[in-house]
C-alpha cells in the first residue's frame, strides 16, 4: 500500500444551466480512482457552487497511481430522473510521482464534455502521499522523470545516455465493439477517452521499468504514439532515451515531492543485477509470414532509402587508426544494446563525432485483428478490462506488432551499419494506415557516437583527449564516417573547407537539429519535397503489393525534389529532414519538411542545369535557355536573400584540386532479410558530372515550374522544422504558437498526378502564406519547428495540419550575422556555457557531482516568487484562484488588476523559451481528447467545430500546468489530430493528441532584478550566487 | 479544389483590430473582403484574395466565439478558452459596447423592446448603419439596461463593474440607461440639434440629483428612477409664477442686478415672466409621467427657443441664469429655497449645456 491520493474539490464557475425551469444547476461531484469513487454534497441552485469538501482519500498502489488517471464528474442532481452529467475532467497524477516535479497540482480544470465541449470550470486541489517500497519485484516505476524534449532538458546534466527504451501496449479499441451500437456517443468517447489514458500510464510505467533496468533515471526524447485501427484495435507505442541526469543546480531549494521516492530511485537500481540485454521481449526480428488464413498476414518491405552526398576528391589517410580506435570503444558500448538508437536531435558537446546520412525504413503491413482472448467485454466496468500486452498473453500470434517494429529496426540498424557508423540519432518512428493497410516508418541519422556518456566509468582520459585534438570545431561532424578506401556505395569526397583535412561529402542529409557549433553561412530556410500519386483502389494484398510498388519511386522523387529545392536555395545541407508518406484510399502523398542551411565545411553546391532532349527548333531552345536563366537568377537571389556568401577558397590552400561543383547520389538497397524487392534504385542520375533536368516532356517541364513556383517567405520572415534558425542569435521575447488546419476537397474530374501535385504545392505554400500574413505584426519573425502533417481522412480530402512557433528577433542585431556561427543563440550559449563547465567534471562522475556548484547556478523558483519584486513576480506568477492556504508556498501574488486571475501559459514546440530560463520541469503531459457533434451547422460548420476543439484543447492543456505550478509547456506537439465529418447527417467527431513538458521559467530579465535585489530582500539565503547567464 | 476546413488557432488568440472594426460595424465577410482590399493591404504585404478571404473568415469566426463572452465581460476575463493579454482583452470589450452617435440619437430615451427592435430596419437605412452593428448596439444597450435596473449603488459603478468599460463610456450607458428608464422624448424634430453628448450631460446631472440616490446615498441608492417625492415637491415652486407679487418682486431682483451687464437687457426685461412662468411650470408638471417624458421638449420650446429668437449670446444666458436662481432666496415669503436650489441647480446646467445652435 505505497501511496495515498488526496483529493479535494473546492469550487465551480461558468457552469452551464442545467435546468431549464430555474435557470440554475444543482450541481455535485464524483472523484473517482480505480474502483472508488467519492462524491460531494449537491450544491443548490447555482452556476458557481462552493463544495468546499473534504479530502477524499484514496489508498492505491503505485502502479495504480502510474496507471490510472484522476476522474472527476460534475453532475446535475434531478431528484426524479437521472442525474445529467456535465462534464469531466481526467487529472494525470504521474507528474506527482517524482521528486522535483510538482508537489501539488491545485487550481481550475476546465470541464469537458465529449459532446459539448467546455462547460465551465471545476478547482480541484490533489496531493500524493508515497510510502516508501522495498519489494524489489514491484511493477512500477515511480520517479523515472519523463521528457518530450528530444535534447538534455536545460536544468540537467546527462551522466549516462544508455540508449533506446520502447514498448507498446494493445487493446481493442472501444469504438469497434459490439457494446458501442447501443451505447451512446458520449459514453463510447469516455470509454475511448479513458482507456487511452489507461494504456499511455501503463506504457509509460513499463518504459519506466525499463529504463531503471538499465540503470536509468530518466527518459528523454519520449514520444507516444496511437495508432487507430480501427476494427483491428489500438495500439499505443512508445519510444525514447534512458539516461541518467543529474540535476544542476543545487537540490536542497527544491521542496520534495513527496516521500522522498527520489531516494528510493537512486538506491534501488545498484541492487539490481546489472542486465545488459536490457530487451528481451525481442526474439523474433525476422518476420515470417505467419497468415493462418487467407490473407490474414502480409507483409512487405520496400527497399528503403540512405540518403548522402557525395563528392569526388583523393584519399586522405589521417585520422584512420584514431578512427578505428574510437569506433571500437563505442561499438563495445553500443552493441550491447539490440538497437543503438537515440531519439535526441541535440547533444551534449562531443557526443556527436561523425554524421553518415540519413537512413530510413518503410514496410507495408496489413492489419489484422489483435488477438486479445483475456478481453471481457464489459466496458466502463473499471478494471474489468485490465490491459493487455505482448507479453503477459500467449495466443497463436503473440507478437506481430512488436515484431513488425523489431524488423524496421532491425532494418535500420543495418543500413546505418553500412555507412559505417554503429549508432543511429534522431530516431523517430510513425505510422500511416488507411483501412486495412499500415505503413511502419522509421527514420533517424546514422552516426558515430563518443563513448563518452555512452557507458558509465569506461570513460579514458587520454582517448577523451584525443577526441579533442582531432575533431576541429563546428565541422567534425561532417567528416565522413565510412571508411573512403571501402566505401559503401560509389562517392565523391572533398577535403572539409573548414580544417582541410578531413574528408567530407559534398551534401549531407540528416534528421537532427544543426549541432550548435557548426559553423554556418548566412542564414537557413525551410524546404519542402512534396508529391502525390495515384494508385487504383484494391483490397487487400493487392493493395499492400500496389502501395509497396509506389513507395521507392516516391522516396526517389522526394529525394530528387529536395536535392533540387536544396540547390536552387545555393545550400548544401538539410537538418531537422522528416519524411511523412500518407496512405488513402486512391493516393499516396510524400511530404518531406527539413531546414536547409550552407555548412562551410562542405563544398559549394553546383548549379542546376536544364538540357532539352530534343534539339529540334530555335524556340525551344529559346524556352529552355530561358528557364535556365531563370533558374540561375533564382538561385542568385537566394544567396542574397539567405546570405550565402562564402569565403572564397583558392586551390592552393586545399592542396588537392577542388572538384567541379557535383552532386550524385544514390539509392541504397535494403540489406535487410526482409525485402522482397530485387530492383536497385539508383539515385545517381546516371553519368552525368553536373546535376542535370532532362526536359523531355511536359511531365518534367512541370516539375521544372513546379520548383520555381516556391515563393521565398515575404521580408521579415524565415522559416525552418528545427529548433533554432541558424544565422539568427537575438531573440526577443514574444512567441506565438499556433495549429493550422485546412482540408481541402479534390475535384474528382481531373485526377490526374500532375493536378494531385499542383493541387497539393498550392495548399502547402498558400498554408504557408496566410500563416505570414497572419503573423505579419510580428516581423522581423521566424517560424520554428514548422511541423507539417498530412493525412487523407477521406476519398478526395486531403488534410494538412501545421504546427509551429513564430519568434521576435531583434533585426538590428541580426544584421551583424558575421559573428553568427561563432555565438549560437542566446538561451543555448547561457545554458551551454553551464554545461560546458559542467563537463570536466564527468570524468569523476561516480561521485556524483550534484553539489559541485552550491552557489545555485539558478535561482529556484520560490526565491523568485518571494523575492518582493511585483514587476519580476507578475511575469513568473500564476496565478491560481485556489483557495487552499497550504498552496501558498507556490509561485503566488496579487493579480496585476482585480479582474484578470487567468495567468499566462506559453506553449511551445521548442525546448527552450527565449529570454527566459527554465527552472524546473514539472512533469510530462499527455492528454488525448475526442470531441463529436451532431450539430455540426449549429456549431459553425467543420471548421467552427475544429476552431473551437483545438482553442478547448490548448485551455486544458494550459490549465493543467498552472495547476502543476507551472507557466510554459515546451516541446509541444500535436501528435495526431485525426478529424472526420459527415456534414449530411450533421455530425463530425476528432480525435487529438498532444504532449510536451510542464515547466517553470523565468525571464532572464528578472532574473537579473532578482539577483541584485536579493542580498536586500534576503528572504532565501540559499540563493545569493551570482546568476551565471 | 475547394476548401472544406480552413483553421487557425494560435495559443495566444489573434485579434486583428481592423477587422474587429469591420466585424463590428457589422459587414459580412465577403464585404469585409472587399474593404480589406480597398485599404490597400494586399499591396502593402503581397497577399493573395485568397489569403485574405481566409484571414477574414478566421477573424470573423474567433469573434463570433467571443461574442458570448462580450455579453458578460468578466467571463472574457476568468475564461480559460481564450488566452488573451489584458491590454487587448480591454479593447475586445471597449470595442464592443462603443456605438454609433447617429444610432444612439435614434434610440436614446425609447422603450429598450421588442417593439423598438422591430424599428431597426429604419434607423439602419435612415442611418446608414448596417442591421447587424444596429442589433449589436441595441443589444447592448438593452443587456446593460436589464443588468443594472434594479441594482443599488452608483448607476455607472455598477455599470463599470459588470461590463468593465472605461469611465467614459460606463458615463455614457447610463445616460442610456437613465433615459431609456425615464423615456425622455429625445426625438422630436425640434431636439435633433441636440447631440448625444448633450444629452448625457444633462443625464449625469439629473442621476446626481434628481434621484433617489442623491438624497439617500447609503441604502436605498436608486439611480435610474427620478425621486418621487422631490417631483411631487416641485408643485410648490408654483407659487413663483402664481403669486404676482412674488413674481415681480423677482423680476425686479433680476432685473436690478443684470442692469447693465446684458447686451440683451431689454429683451430679458420682456420676456422675464414668460420665461420665468416657463421654467417654473416645467418643474411643477413632472408629477406627470407624460410630462416627465416631454422635459426636453418643454425646456427647448418654453426657454431655449425664446431665447434663441432674441439672439441672447450664451455668456448672457448664463448670467440671467445665475441671477434668476440666486434672486429667488432673497424672495421672503418662499419658503422652498432647498427644492429651488435642487431644482434649478441641475436645470440651470442642463439650460446652458442644451442653448446652443
Amino acid at each position: 500500500m505505497p501511496g495515498k491520493l488526496k483529493v479535494k474539490i473546492v469550487a465551480g464557475r461558468h457552469l452551464p444551466v442545467m435546468d431549464r425551469a430555474s435557470d440554475l444547476t444543482d450541481a455535485f461531484v464524483e472523484v473517482k480512482f480505480g474502483n472508488t469513487t467519492f462524491k460531494t454534497d449537491v450544491y443548490l441552485k447555482s452556476l458557481n457552487p462552493q463544495w468546499n469538501s473534504e479530502w477524499f482519500k484514496f489508498e492505491v498502489d503505485d502502479e495504480d497511481l502510474q496507471d490510472e488517471p484522476l476522474q472527476i464528474t460534475v453532475l446535475d442532481h434531478d431528484t426524479y430522473s437521472a442525474n445529467d452529467a456535465i462534464g469531466k475532467v481526467y487529472i494525470d497524477i504521474d507528474p506527482l510521482l517524482y521528486s522535483e516535479a510538482a508537489t501539488v497540482i491545485s487550481g481550475w480544470f476546465p470541464i469537458y464534455d465529449t459532446i459539448h465541449g467546455i462547460r465551465g470550470e471545476i478547482n480541484v486541489v490533489v496531493k500524493v502521499d508515497l510510502f516508501n517500497d522495498l519489494n524489489r519485484f514491484r511493477q512500477s516505476s515511480c520517479g523515472v522523470k519523463f521528457f518530450c524534449t528530444t535534447s538534455i532538458p536545460k536544468c540537467y546534466r546527462a551522466v549516462v545516455i544508455h540508449g533506446f527504451v520502447e514498448e507498446l501496449v494493445v487493446n481493442e479499441d472501444p469504438e469497434y465493439q459490439w457494446i458501442d451500437r447501443i451505447r451512446t456517443p458520449r459514453a463510447s468517447n469516455e470509454a475511448r477517452q479513458r482507456l487511452i489514458s489507461l494504456m499511455s500510464g501503463e506504457l509509460q510505467r513499463k518504459i519506466g521499468l525499463k529504463v531503471l533496468e538499465m540503470r536509468g533515471n530518466a527518459v528523454v526524447g519520449y514520444l507516444q504514439c496511437f495508432d487507430l485501427e480501427g476494427e483491428s484495435g489500438l495500439v499505443v507505442r512508445a519510444i525514447g532515451t534512458a539516461c541518467t541526469l543529474d540535476k544542476l543546480s543545487s537540490p536542497a531549494t527544491f521542496l520534495p515531492a513527496c516521500n522522498s521516492p527520489s531516494k528510493e530511485m537512486k538506491e534501488s537500481p545498484l541492487v539490481h543485477p546489472p542486465s545488459h540485454g536490457c530487451r528481451s521481449t525481442h526474439n523474433s526480428p525476422i518476420h515470417t509470414a505467419t497468415g493462418s488464413r487467407l490473407t490474414q498476414s502480409f507483409s512487405v518491405s520496400v527497399p528503403t532509402l540512405i540518403y548522402t552526398g557525395m563528392g569526388s576528391g583523393s584519399a586522405g589517410k589521417e585520422g584512420g587508426p584514431f578512427k578505428a580506435l574510437l569506433r571500437q570503444q563505442t561499438q563495445s558500448a553500443l552493441e550491447q544494446r539490440e538497437f543503438p538508437f537515440l531519439t535526441l536531435t541535440a547533444f551534449p558537446p562531443g557526443l556527436l563525432v561523425h554524421v553518415g546520412g540519413v537512413v530510413s525504413a518503410r514496410s507495408v503491413k496489413l492489419l489484422d485483428r489483435i488477438h486479445n482472448p483475456a478481453f471481457v467485454g464489459i466496458m466502463g466496468n473499471t478494471r474489468s478490462y485490465k490491459l493487455l500486452d505482448w507479453n503477459s498473453f500467449n495466443s497463436d500470434e503473440p507478437e506481430t506488432r512488436d515484431a513488425w517494429w523489431a524488423e524496421i529496426r532491425q532494418e535500420i540498424k543495418s543500413h546505418a551499419k553500412a555507412l559505417g557508423c554503429h549508432a543511429v540519432v534522431g530516431y523517430s518512428e510513425s505510422t500511416s494506415i488507411c483501412e486495412e493497410v499500415c505503413i511502419l516508418s522509421a527514420s533517424g541519422t546514422a552516426a558515430v557516437l563518443s563513448p563518452r556518456f555512452l557507458q558509465e566509468g569506461t570513460v579514458d582520459g587520454s582517448l577523451e583527449q584525443r577526441v579533442e585534438e582531432n575533431l576541429p570545431v563546428g565541422c567534425g561532424f561532417c567528416h565522413i564516417p565510412y571508411d573512403e578506401l571501402n566505401m559503401p556505395f560509389p562517392a565523391h569526397l572533398t577535403h572539409c573547407y573548414n580544417c582541410r583535412k578531413q574528408k567530407v561529402p559534398d551534401v549531407l542529409f540528416t534528421t537532427i537539429d544543426l549541432p550548435t557549433d557548426a559553423v554556418v553561412i548566412g542564414k537557413g530556410c525551410l524546404i519542402q519535397a512534396r508529391l502525390c500519386r495515384l494508385k487504383k483502389k484494391a483490397q487487400a494484398e493487392a493493395n499492400a503489393t500496389a502501395i509497396s510498388n509506389l513507395l521507392p519511386f516516391m522516396e526517389y522523387e522526394v529525394h530528387t525534389q529536395l536535392m533540387n529545392k536544396l540547390k536552387l536555395k545555393g545550400m548544401n545541407a538539410l537538418f531537422g529532414l522528416r519524411i511523412q508518406i500518407t496512405v488513402g484510399e486512391n493516393m499516396l502523398m510524400g511530404l518531406a519538411s527539413a531546414t536547409g542551411v550552407y555548412l562551410a565545411a562542405l563544398p559549394m553546391p553546383g548549379g542546376i542545369q536544364i538540357a532539352g532532349k530534343t534539339p529540334s527548333d530555335g524556340s525551344y531552345e529559346q524556352h529552355i535557355s530561358h528557364m535556365q536563366k531563370k533558374i540561375n537568377d533564382t538561385i542568385a537571389k537566394n544567396k542574397e536573400l539567405y546570405e550565402i556568401n562564402p569565403p572564397e577558397v583558392s586551390e592552393e590552400i586545399i592542396g588537392s584540386p577542388i572538384p567541379e561543383p557535383r552532386q550524385r547520389s544514390r539509392l541504397l538497397r535494403s540489406q535487410s532479410e526482409s525485402s522482397d524487392e530485387v530492383t536497385e534504385l539508383d539515385l545517381s542520375h546516371g553519368k552525368k558530372d553536373a546535376f542535370v533536368l532532362e526536359i523531355d516532356d511536359t511531365d518534367a517541364m512541370e516539375d521544372v515550374h513546379s520548383l520555381l513556383t516556391d515563393v521565398p517567405p515575404p521580408s521579415g520572415f524565415y522559416s525552418c522544422n528545427t529548433e533554432i534558425m541558424p544565422g539568427i542569435n537575438n531573440w526577443t521575447s514574444e512567441i506565438q504558437m499556433f495549429t493550422s488546419v485546412r482540408v481541402v476537397r479534390l475535384s474528382s474530374l481531373n485526377l490526374t498526378n500532375q493536378a494531385l501535385n499542383k493541387n497539393f504545392n498550392g495548399l502547402c505554400e498558400n498554408l504557408l502564406k496566410s500563416l505570414y500574413f497572419k503573423l505579419r505584426s510580428m516581423t522581423p519573425c521566424c517560424l520554428c519547428h514548422v511541423n507539417f502533417t498530412v493525412s487523407l481522412p477521406e476519398d478526395e480530402l486531403i488534410q494538412v495540419t501545421v504546427t509551429a512557433v513564430a519568434i521576435t528577433f531583434d533585426k538590428n542585431q541580426a544584421l551583424q550575422t558575421t559573428k553568427a556561427h561563432a555565438e549560437k543563440s542566446l538561451q543555448r550559449a547561457s545554458t551551454d556555457n553551464e554545461e560546458l563547465l559542467q563537463f570536466p567534471l564527468e570524468l569523476c562522475s561516480d561521485s556524483v557531482p550534484s553539489h559541485a556548484f552550491p552557489a545555485a547556478k539558478e535561482h529556484p523558483e520560490s526565491a523568485s516568487s518571494n523575492s518582493g519584486t511585483p514587476a519580476a513576480q507578475r511575469a513568473v506568477t500564476v496565478e491560481k484562484a485556489s483557495p487552499m492556504g497550504d498552496g501558498n508556498f507556490r509561485n503566488r501574488s496579487a493579480p496585476p488588476c482585480a479582474g484578470s486571475t487567468v495567468g499566462v501559459v506559453k506553449m511551445t514546440p521548442l525546448s527552450f523559451i527565449p529570454g527566459a530560463k527554465i527552472t524546473k520541469y514539472l512533469g510530462i503531459i499527455n492528454m488525448f481528447f475526442i470531441r463529436e457533434t451532431t450539430s455540426l451547422r449549429e456549431e459553425g460548420g467543420v471548421s467552427g467545430f475544429l476552431h473551437t476543439f483545438i482553442a478547448e484543447v490548448f485551455a486544458m492543456v494550459r490549465a493543467h500546468v498552472a495547476a502543476l505550478g507551472g507557466n510554459a509547456v515546451v516541446s509541444y506537439i500535436m501528435k495526431q489530430c485525426v478529424f472526420m465529418e459527415n456534414p449530411s447527417k450533421n455530425q463530425a467527431q476528432c480525435l487529438i493528441n498532444v504532449s510536451g513538458d510542464a515547466v517553470v521559467f523565468v525571464r532572464e530579465s528578472d532574473l537579473e532584478v532578482m539577483s541584485t535585489q536579493q542580498p536586500a530582500v534576503n528572504c532565501q539565503p540559499t540563493c545569493t550566487g551570482e546568476v551565471t547567464t | 479544389m475547394t476548401s472544406e476546413l480552413d483553421i487557425f488557432v494560435g495559443n495566444t488568440t489573434l485579434i486583428d483590430e481592423d477587422v474587429y472594426r469591420l466585424w463590428l460595424d457589422g459587414y459580412s465577410v465577403n464585404d469585409a473582403v472587399a474593404l480589406r482590399v480597398r485599404s490597400g493591404i494586399l499591396e502593402q504585404t503581397g497577399a493573395t484574395a485568397g489569403v485574405l478571404q481566409s484571414d477574414t473568415m478566421d477573424h470573423y469566426r474567433t469573434f463570433h466565439m467571443l461574442e458570448r463572452l462580450l455579453h458578460a465581460p468578466p467571463k472574457l476575463l476568468h475564461q480559460l478558452i481564450f488566452q488573451i493579454p489584458p491590454s487587448r482583452q480591454a479593447l475586445l470589450i471597449e470595442r464592443y459596447y462603443t456605438f454609433d452617435e447617429a444610432f444612439v440619437r435614434e434610440v436614446l430615451g425609447k422603450k429598450l423592446s421588442k417593439g423598438t427592435k422591430k424599428d431597426l430596419d429604419d434607423i439602419s437605412t435612415k442611418t446608414g448603419i448596417t442591421l447587424k452593428s444596429c442589433r449589436r448596439q441595441f443589444d447592448n444597450f438593452k443587456r446593460v439596461f436589464k443588468v443594472v435596473e434594479e441594482m443599488r449603488g452608483s448607476l455607472v459603478d455598477n455599470i463599470q463593474q459588470h461590463f468593465l468599460l472605461s469611465d467614459r463610456l460606463a458615463r455614457d450607458y447610463a445616460a442610456i440607461v437613465f433615459f431609456a428608464n425615464n423615456r425622455f422624448e429625445t426625438g422630436k424634430k425640434k431636439l435633433q440639434y441636440l447631440s448625444f453628448g448633450d444629452f448625457a450631460f444633462c443625464a449625469e446631472l439629473m442621476i446626481q440629483n434628481w434621484t433617489l440616490g442623491a438624497v439617500d446615498s447609503q441604502m436605498d441608492d436608486m439611480d435610474v428612477d427620478l425621486d418621487k417625492e422631490f417631483l411631487q415637491d416641485l408643485k410648490e415652486l408654483k407659487v413663483l409664477v402664481a403669486d404676482k407679487d412674488l413674481l415681480d418682486l423677482h423680476k425686479s431682483l433680476v432685473c436690478t442686478a443684470l442692469r447693465g451687464k446684458l447686451s440683451v437687457f431689454s429683451e430679458m426685461e420682456t420676456n422675464f415672466k414668460n420665461l420665468s412662468r416657463g421654467l417654473v411650470n416645467v418643474a411643477a408638471k413632472l408629477t406627470h409621467n407624460k410630462d416627465v417624458r416631454d422635459l426636453f421638449v418643454d425646456l427647448v420650446e418654453k426657454f431655449v427657443e425664446p431665447c434663441r429668437s432674441d439672439h441672447w449670446p450664451l455668456s448672457d444666458v448664463r448670467l440671467f441664469l445665475n441671477q434668476y436662481s440666486v434672486s429667488v432666496h432673497s424672495l421672503d415669503g418662499f419658503r422652498h429655497q432647498t427644492l429651488w436650489d435642487r431644482y434649478m441647480g441641475t436645470l440651470r446646467g442642463c439650460l446652458l449645456r442644451l442653448y446652443h445652435d
